[in-house]
């Protein structure tokens, strides 16, 4: 037997050394916890909506509890789950260790993001305990500011408080990027998933801030009654629109970033070449996070915006289209004569460029002034940004999940059932989303708890495919609990990738690197790699 | 590997030198400069759509304002961010009592600042100025005709009541960290090498600073004249 070797995870067991660490894996740890749980919870909501949607009439729940649950669904799974999903669970792990530093700059900041995450979290499942709030995760004024007669207060409150843990992180990501690489990595030989971070904490750092405003002042106007919004006084709501989307727009893109740089992970490790076009993929990250402030009116194009107006957020949208088709195309362009291997990370991946294709293609449509007057507010909409924050953040985060799973606990989850669950994960998705394209465009509103009968046959459709969705996602929460104690145990490199996380040992050591490592090749330099094993 | 122990004090363990742990942190508070930026630029944003559409009304709002105790305020303000410069001065030369003597001074000014600024509050709540059901403000009849109504004045004291409350908040955390640095500094946590602490607290400081010169026109000059 060999001594045991101490990493970050035997170094001390005690529940003081999870609750005060400031080192970032065990920091990743712990929001990993927290957002599988709440992702559990938001799931539920989307379940019951689903069981409700099953038949035409609205009877399992009543409408006024129906706008409850979507309004949780929505809330929790997008503030709680998909923005802090992969940055503050993967990056956090990764992003010191891919840059050859042995911590974020931030330590304490960092922890203090995870006791601010949950300070929101419990004051919106409070919220949800008495009775939830009714607005839609949108907050609508002046529904949400002077008529709706639910928690808005205390999910709104829970949202802003989020919002600053979410703001520690991009300021902790900018400063490491910035200041802590090791010697010799330039920027142009960073993993992409660096740059994809580095683009998603712009927008984290310049967009949070004003939704935290004018979250902020829809409470007020609620408790103190100062009417910001309020039309009686020359105030205006859809000014809480235009400051609402000028975050949740860019929001989109703190979801769909870091799986996109994950993705350049998955695909150059499971082609064994080096990513088409470098800084092609490197500069369209940013190119989505600038343009991305420049769209949000797309939100507003019939809520009394003047057609110019509405013209230019029309086209400024489809220029987003740009920067992702360069990623899409340079990521099929890698996979061109490299020697493919179908892990299950890598299933992962190819499908998220399918659904995020789907996703970002009706986008485009959407962003079609005629087309959009069209299918606003309805289903087609709904099904849109699931497949983008479903179909490509949620893939794409299980999909880095899986790849670094063996290095985050040093062992392997059983690749059959893996494979078995992504699978599933991809038929039920696309099961139960694609109906809603077909029943969105034939004129279902969303939001709503009951549907007239000629829509009974997609909606059952849909409520099929998230049963199936459902066990694909319940099977990873097993197999990965399972692999923690039985998975064999995982080499430094079981996928023979290229990065400084691969060269260290799993799990790593507390503080990363036993020397500073000097950095001398290019990203992904598969052809080194190979030569050096044939030598 | 570095052993620990051999470690300068005050050097963090995950950084290489101490040039790289100041570099971090000035780059961390610019960065948080700009989320406050941005943050303030919602209710400035508001402030500009809503005063174009009742610029009569928002200056019968300002003229309600005493703009002598603004200016007071404003000279206060500026002055406590010469003090502030003078701290971050002193640390950068290692005068440790001087740290703390130029760090009580800039509270004290941030003091007179609220202190005034509650007296400004108290006059406007007096005359109903403060929004809410006790609102009240006389609409002559001439300023009816040029349709301004109560409504809108109300709407220049909730931006009003918003922005600068938002900024004295600002003061207020601005003066905690301060009274945490006066400690510090007199425990001789600062030296020449290290006191980012002070440096980063500067910029916090003349960024609210800022924020001041900007509402004080915004709120008490435009329009004084109509
Ligand atoms: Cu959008």
């Amino acid at each position: 037997m060999q001594a045991r070797r101490v990493h970050y995870l035997n170094v001390d067991y005690g529940v003081k050394s999870w609750l005060l660490t400031k080192d970032h894996k065990r920091i990743a740890i712990l929001y990993l916890v927290s957002i599988s749980f709440f992702f559990a919870i938001g799931g539920m909501m989307a379940a019951l909506i689903r069981l409700e949607l099953a038949t035409p009439a609205g009877d399992l729940v009543q409408p006024d509890v129906y706008n409850r649950l979507f309004t949780a669904h929505g809330v929790i799974m997008i503030f709680l789950f998909l923005i802090p999903s992969i940055p503050a669970v993967l990056g956090n792990f990764l992003i010191p260790i891919m840059i050859g530093a042995k911590d974020l700059a931030f330590p304490k900041l960092n922890l203090a993001s995870w006791y601010v995450y949950n300070l929101g979290a419990a004051l919106m499942m409070w919220a949800l305990l008495r009775g939830g709030a009714d607005t839609g995760w949108t907050f609508y004024t002046p529904y949400s500011s002077m008529y709706a007669n639910s928690e808005v207060i205390l999910t709104a409150l829970g949202a802003f408080i989020v919002g600053f843990s979410s703001i520690m992180t991009g300021i902790n990501f900018i400063v490491t990027i910035h200041r802590m690489r090791a010697p010799g990595l330039t920027w142009f030989r960073l993993p992409l998933f660096v740059w994809a971070h580095y683009a998603t904490s712009l927008i984290q750092v310049l967009g949070t801030p004003v939704v935290a405003i004018a979250i902020l002042l829809v409470a007020a106007e609620r408790l103190l009654h100062i009417g910001i919004f309020d039309p009686a006084l020359g105030g205006d709501p859809v000014l809480f629109q235009h400051l609402f989307w000028f975050y949740s727009h860019p929001a989109v893109y703190i979801m769909i970033l870091p799986s996109m740089g994950v993705m350049s992970e998955l695909i150059t490790a499971f082609s064994r070449k080096r990513i088409f076009g470098y800084r092609f993929v490197a500069f369209s990250s940013l190119a989505i996070a600038v343009l991305g402030f420049l769209v949000w009116g797309h939100h507003l194009f019939v809520a009394s915006q003047s057609v110019l107006a509405g013209v230019i957020f029309s086209v400024l949208t489809m220029l987003v289209a740009v920067p992702s088709a360069v990623k899409v195309f340079n990521w099929t362009a890698t996979l061109y004569k490299g020697s493919i291997s179908w892990e299950t990370p890598m299933l992962y991946a190819i499908g998220y460029v399918g659904l995020f294709v789907i996703g970002g293609l009706t986008g485009t449509m959407l962003a079609t002034l005629g087309f959009d007057i069209h299918v606003h507010d309805t289903y087609f909409v709904v099904s849109h940004f699931h497949y983008i924050m479903v179909g490509g953040a949620v893939m794409g985060y299980l999909g880095g999940l899986h790849f670094w799973w063996p290095k985050i606990t040093g062992r392997l989850y059983p690749a059959f059932w893996s494979k078995i669950s992504a699978l599933l994960i991809f038929v039920g998705f696309n099961l139960t989303f694609f109906p809603q394209f077909v029943v969105g465009y034939l004129g279902m509103p969303r939001r709503y708890h009951a549907y007239p009968e000629e829509f009974q046959v997609l909606n059952v459709l849909s409520s099929a495919g998230a049963t199936v969705l459902a066990v694909g996602y319940l099977l990873p929460t097993i197999y990965f609990i399972w692999s923690m104690r039985y998975g064999e145990r995982a080499g430094s490199n079981p996928w023979g990738a290229y990065g400084l996380e691969w060269q260290i040992p799993s799990p790593p050591p507390t503080h990363n690197f036993e020397e500073k490592p000097v950095v001398t090749t290019e990203a992904y330099d598969y052809y080194t790699l190979k030569e050096k094993r044939v030598a | 590997m570095q052993a620990e122990s051999s470690r300068a004090w005050g050097l963090a363990h995950h950084f290489d030198n101490f040039e790289q742990q100041r570099e971090a942190s000035y780059l961390g508070m610019w960065v948080f400069l700009v989320t406050e930026i941005m943050f303030f630029g919602g209710l400035f944003t508001a402030y500009v759509v809503y005063r174009s559409a009742n610029a009569r009304a928002f200056a019968l709002g300002s003229k309600e304002l005493d703009i002598g105790l603004g200016a007071f305020n404003t000279a206060v303000l500026i002055g406590s961010s010469l003090t502030m410069a003078l701290a971050v001065w002193a640390a950068q030369q290692g005068r440790r009592k001087q740290i703390a003597l130029f760090l009580v001074l800039t509270i004290l000014l941030g003091g007179v600042f609220l202190g005034v600024k509650v007296v400004e509050y108290e006059a406007k709540i007096d005359h109903h100025l403060l929004p809410g059901p006790d609102f009240h403000f006389e609409v002559t009849e001439v300023d009816e005709i040029l349709g301004v109504q109560e409504g809108n004045v109300q709407m220049f004291f909730n931006l009003y009541f918003a922005m600068t409350g938002l900024h004295a908040l600002h003061m207020i955390i601005g003066i905690g960290v301060l009274l945490v640095m006066v400690v510090l500094a007199l425990r001789g946590s600062f030296s020449r090498e290290n006191h980012n602490l002070v440096e980063c607290m500067g910029l916090y400081w003349h960024f609210v600073d800022i924020i001041w010169i900007f509402l004080f026109p915004l709120l008490y000059l435009l329009g004084r004249n109509l």
